[in-house]
């Protein structure tokens, strides 16, 4: 079912919003890696970029909008929901979302519903409310309508950790053509690859669209501490163990009093 | 200065961390209990997941009870031969606590499993000590000694059999209870995160008659090795042992039961009793407030998987 809805999905790119075309993007990300240290709070990337005429020498459409899709590498997530049972509050309900951006930022110029058409936006799957997030439902994966009670719960929870965003402030033109765009990297960013959607809207039509991406890596200490916790559980486990008896120890003899 | 815990998955303050490791660390050495059930609460206040936070703070208890330990061996007030029964059951309550945690955790109720025994363990127990220190302090009052002498009477536990004899307790006792005293122990300790030292010792003394000489030092025993167990088997299992919040925790924590443990010892038994029951009570109600309120929140995340 989830092949399907992605051959889907890249049937509609493929067919329905292919540029009309007489400009090329051109964008440089400030940093591909961002380590993750000990003493990593947070950090901005930055996305510089131009709008050139394609081929070359043919006229450009000014004003334009952009769009940067950033999504973070799939995790699947429940999403509980408590209800009162007997007097007291237990998680009675829960959805399981599948293969969902672990990070996902939509930034802007504008604010995306005033870029282009509503059904623009959802075929082309810009925003949060149009972003594909299935859900498994029974045996299948769907997404639901974006007012599904547990779909707006899981963008709201994912927004309060500062993992979900949709800024309509982050893009800005320096000239017509010249854009840079902020990328925020939040303290507790989930490692692995991330992938960069770019698309020019030239009076709410797409006019073109790039690539690009970035990689989150955890680094020294933290890499290996948290290697080693996934996949030697057991030494890890023993290797705490000795470290909680030989801080025991060492206290006892340094705090001896006889 | 932040730093990024690898398991937990966020960064926080290490002085924060250290100062409630020093703070807990002092309640422990001042009534000779591990404070796991002080712990856990304020590692999940901070913002650690119920999950990563009981599975990190065995390794703290393990830590703390080693100190313990070592210092009642060198006293001598320590039963070997009662510590390895209670033990043996010990670590099969562990296991089966282990396990349950991890069934729990799939089912999403894992959350109010922990916070379900909290309440009930928490204010029984609390109840029960505020009631006894209270009536003691009434008895000084009246110019009566403190402490009732231990009734010489047999209870129906010594009535059991399989009776097995600890020379260094002096007492003459079945298996069966020892067993049963050891399992629980063990068991509530994996799915709470404690090391049950508040309720190991008054079972000790109230059912099995253990003298209070070696009563505190044997629990303590029992406390390192579940604790231990668990660390393991919690990182064996569940992948949830945070060893840099754990080194934090205990560096801080063996630092404040040194300074706890000479205050505990200027304090009155019954006083600190007293105490002690007020304090686990008001943990209890911390917990129950939170079922019992309507969340800010309904809803809440859980990872299930990478990639």
């Amino acid at each position: 079912m989830r092949r399907l809805l992605t051959t889907f999905a890249f049937v509609i790119m493929a067919f329905g919003t292919e540029p009309a075309g007489a400009e090329r993007l051109v964008v440089s990300l400030s940093n591909h890696r961002v380590a993750v240290t000990s003493n990593f709070v947070g950090e901005e990337l930055v996305l510089f970029g131009t709008v050139e005429p394609e081929p070359a020498g043919s006229p450009l459409r000014p004003p334009y909008d952009l769009v940067v899709t950033v999504s973070g590498p799939p995790q699947t997530l429940r999403t509980r929901r408590k209800e009162r049972m007997l007097g007291i509050w237990v998680n009675a309900d829960a959805r399981e979302f599948v293969r969902v951006p672990s990070y996902l930022a939509v930034l802007s110029n504008r604010p995306v519903n005033n870029i282009a058409s509503p059904d623009t936006l959802r075929r082309l799957q810009i925003g949060l409310d149009n972003f594909l997030l299935p859900q498994r439902i029974g045996p299948d994966l769907a997404d639901t309508v974006r007012d599904d009670s547990f779909r707006r719960a899981f963008v709201r929870l994912q927004t309060q950790q500062g993992l979900y965003r949709e800024s309509g402030t982050a893009v800005t033109f320096l000239t017509p053509t010249v854009f840079r765009a902020a990328i925020p990297m939040p303290a507790a960013v989930p490692t692995g690859t991330y992938s960069i959607e770019v698309e020019l809207f030239a009076n709410g039509g797409l006019a073109a669209r790039t690539t690009s991406a970035l990689e989150v890596i955890k680094t020294g200490f933290e890499q290996y501490v948290a290697d080693a916790a996934r996949d030697y559980g057991l030494l890890y486990g023993i290797a705490t163990a000795l470290m909680a008896l030989v801080i025991g120890w060492f206290a006892s003899v340094v705090f001896a009093r006889d | 200065m932040q730093i990024y815990l690898p398991i937990a998955d966020l960064p926080v303050n290490v002085f924060l961390v250290l100062g409630m490791g020093i703070a807990v660390g002092y309640i422990s050495g001042m009534f000779g209990i591990g404070g796991g059930f002080l712990m856990t609460p304020l590692l999940i206040f901070i913002g650690i997941s119920p999950a990563v936070a009981v599975a990190t703070v065995s390794s703290h208890i393990a830590a703390s009870s080693f100190t313990g330990a070592i210092s009642y061996w060198r006293k001598r007030a320590l039963d070997v031969a009662l510590a390895m029964m209670l033990l043996s059951a010990g670590i099969v309550g562990t296991a089966t606590g282990v396990w349950l945690f991890t069934e729990l955790r799939a089912l999403d109720q894992l959350d109010l499993m922990i916070g379900l025994s909290y309440v009930t363990l928490l204010t029984v127990v609390g109840a029960m000590m505020i009631y006894e220190s209270v009536r003691a302090i009434l008895r000084t009052r009246h110019g009566m000694p403190a402490d009732l002498r231990r009734p010489g009477s047999h209870t129906w536990l010594h009535g059991l059999p399989f009776k097995l004899r600890f020379k260094r307790s002096k007492i003459y006792v079945s298996a069966i209870p020892v067993w049963a005293i050891g399992f629980v122990i063990g068991f509530i300790g994996a799915i709470m995160g404690i090391g049950g030292g508040f309720l190991l010792v008054p079972m000790l003394i109230y059912f099995l008659r253990v003298p209070t000489a070696t009563v505190i030092g044997t629990s303590m025993v029992l406390t390192l090795v579940t604790m231990a167990s668990a660390t393991v088997m919690h990182a064996a299992t569940n992948h949830l042992v945070d060893a840099v919040l754990a080194l934090i925790l205990m560096v801080g924590g063996v630092i404040g039961a040194q300074f706890g443990a000479r205050t505990g010892q200027k304090m009155r038994g019954e006083r600190l009793r007293l105490l002690l029951g007020l304090l686990v009570f008001a943990v209890g109600c911390r917990f129950a407030y939170e079922l019992v309120v309507r969340p800010d929140d309904l809803y809440s995340l859980r990872y299930v998987a990478g990639g």
